[in-house]
């Protein structure tokens, strides 16, 4: 079944609601980021701050202080990266317990354009102390993700995207904090994958597996703190990397990935992401085609970072 | 002003009308209220008012006009189409992926575009920068920007209501598209603003409020402000969101949607039947 993860991010705090220390915050974009499904059920609980989103960060962090768990909402562009300062100084460096939950991240936003497509927030989320950074890659994993977050005390960046994007996990899928997860085991390459790229990245496991090469796929939905086990002994066993995520190749996965290795273990790594260029509107699929990144653009990264692996 | 020129441009602005229906039917989504709110406002500017000249949209002494609320790009374009800027057809590739005509007003891709807006708050601002250096270099042009009231909610506004005055930008004249509404319902549910007159006229600023569907009071206020010296102007523009469109009118759920075919003929169908009763 298809699902956003902003849905499931509605789904979720509408379940887990009856918490009553949970306050959510959205800035005039409650029924895009689907916080408007929580205040369904908990109206007195819920507070719209109007397109105020600096404020909605740093009275966040007020709320935080009287004992609250405190989720705030807004698109990526707005809630992450207009208000970094906020987030930095009012959340991180107090480290209260304020999770901004970002909807509409990446360039699959679509025909909104430029201006609304954030593909920069995991860079400037990742570089701020006290900050763990998640990013869910289907609606069962959002779900489970939100639950966590609830139970984690601090601060905590979830994001989330506005397309429905294919379930990746069946019910027996159990998240854990700040692990990746193999889905699918190689000896050839290794994909490593966020969010909307996870589907990608499976599908270009079949392409590959297709044309006789194995590759190991695996998703990260806790970029920060990232797990370097699984990071370093893909490596070990592969011998080359490719990273995929709906973010600019600068300071996202793929620079974690690289953080890790060329300190543990070097190996050659290709980054698929955006190259250092601002999206712009068109439908979600054309852009992913547009900015190279599909399964396909996946499959000849894979192909030419192998030709790198040393002999 | 003269019975011709106002029916000329109601007639204009019925024309501008179609093509903000046209725009965001063509493409599938957008945001058609607020477009419809501001037209009339945008039309008194640009075919009557504004000193700009299609052939040197870079002109360094033309007027400027910055659409602080971005997300009502339809109706900039529209007008930029109308006034020769761009072409008419162009309109029907709006936000496309090989169009230059992006989802919001994109300085670098778009002229006559004078800046890029979208995320709240900004536009305004970058007004202030360029009436200051107007002032600094001693050139008359004046800078017009379009605000939102929901928008008024983005402290970042207010740091430009503070600037303003505090640098007595009288070059600088900014409209209210006061249509009481945003995404999430009622701008007075939501977060007020009110009373948003007081409060500009607290922040130093010369205010008129006005229909902000009747052409004659939107000339006559920005003759007003061409004439107020030490202090910008704010107008206040009691409108309507989706005005013109008899389904989308005080509708906040046609901030951000697209008409579909039946819809969109049934605006085409309203505005021509306007047009028509102009007799021009
Ligand atoms: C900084 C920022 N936050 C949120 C948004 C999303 N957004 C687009 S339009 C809008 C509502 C605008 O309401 P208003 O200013 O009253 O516009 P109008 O009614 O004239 O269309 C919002 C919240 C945005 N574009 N920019
Ligand atoms: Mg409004």
């Amino acid at each position: 079944m298809k699902k956003a993860t902003r849905a499931a991010y509605g789904e979720a705090l509408a379940e887990y609601g009856s918490d009553e220390r949970i306050i959510v915050l959205d800035a005039d974009l409650s029924k895009s980021t689907m916080t408007a499904k929580f205040k369904e059920v908990y109206p007195e609980r819920f507070f719209n701050t109007g397109i105020a989103e600096a404020n909605m960060i740093s009275s966040a962090a007020g709320i935080a202080t009287c004992g609250k768990i405190v989720f705030a909402s807004s698109f990526a562009i707005f809630a992450a990266v207009r208000a970094a300062e906020q987030i930095r100084n009012s959340v991180c460096y107090p480290r209260l317990n304020v999770k901004i939950a970002a909807t509409h991240a990446g360039i699959s936003v679509g025909e909104d354009g430029a201006t609304h497509q954030a593909i920069e927030d995991i860079a400037v989320m990742r570089a701020l102390p006290n900050l763990t950074v998640i990013q869910p890659c289907d609606g069962r994993e959002t779900k489970q993700a939100v639950k966590a977050i609830i139970d984690y005390d601090g601060p905590v960046y979830l994001r989330l995207g506005r397309l429905p994007v294919e379930d990746i996990y069946d019910n027996s899928y159990e998240f854990t904090w700040g692990k990746g997860v193999q889905l699918k085991d190689g000896c050839d390459v290794t994909i490593i994958a966020t969010g909307l790229m996870v589907g990608s990245a499976l599908e270009a496991y079949e392409i590959l597996k297709a044309q006789g090469i194995l590759a190991r796929v695996i998703n990260i939905h806790t970029i920060k703190p990232i797990d370097r086990e699984i990071i370093i002994k893909a490596a070990k066993e592969t011998g080359a990397i490719v990273t995929a995520e709906e973010h600019t190749i600068i300071g996202g996965l793929g620079s974690a990935v690289c953080e890790v290795l060329s300190e543990e273990y070097p190996v050659p790594v290709k980054r698929i992401g955006i190259e250092d260029k601002f999206g712009k509107s068109g439908k979600p699929n054309e852009l992913l085609k547009l900015y190279g990144l599909t399964p396909e653009d996946i499959v000849i990264k894979a192909k030419n970072v192998m030709t790198l692996k040393r002999k | 002003m003269e019975q011709e020129l106002l029916l000329k441009l109601k007639r204009k602005a019925a024309d501008v009308r179609k093509g903000i229906i046209e725009a965001v039917f063509s493409a599938g989504s957008g945001h058609p209220g607020g477009s419809l709110s501001c037209a009339d406002i945008l039309t008194v500017l640009y075919f009557k008012h504004m000193n700009v000249n299609p052939s040197k949209p870079k002109d360094p002494d033309r007027d400027r006009f910055v659409l602080s609320k971005g997300h009502a790009a339809p109706v900039l374009y529209s007008v930029l189409a109308e006034k020769g800027y761009i072409p008419k057809e162009d309109l029907f590739t709006f936000r496309q992926a090989d169009s230059y005509l992006e989802g919001h007003p994109s300085l670098k891709d778009v002229p006559g575009v004078d800046m890029t807006t979208g995320s709240l708050g900004q536009g305004i601002c970058a007004a202030c920068g360029m009436a200051q250096m107007g002032k600094l270099d001693k050139k008359d042009y004046r800078v017009y920007a379009v605000l939102g009231d929901g928008e008024l909610q983005e402290g970042q506004v207010w740091e430009a209501m503070m600037y303003a005055a505090h640098y007595k930008l009288d070059n600088l004249t900014a409209f209210l598209d006061h249509n009481g509404l945003q995404i999430d319902g009622d701008i007075k549910e939501v977060m007020s603003p009110e009373p948003v007159v007081a409060k500009f006229e607290a922040f130093g600023w010369s205010v008129i409020l006005i229909d902000g569907h009747d052409m004659d009071q939107i000339d006559k206020a920005i003759k007003k402000a061409k004439r107020t010296k030490g202090k910008p102007t704010m107008i206040v523009a009691e409108t309507i969101k989706g005005k013109g469109v008899s389904y989308m009118e005080n509708k906040y759920e046609w901030h951000g949607k697209a008409p579909n075919q039946e819809q969109r003929d049934i605006a085409i169908a309203e505005l021509d039947a306007y047009i028509e009763s102009l007799g021009v």
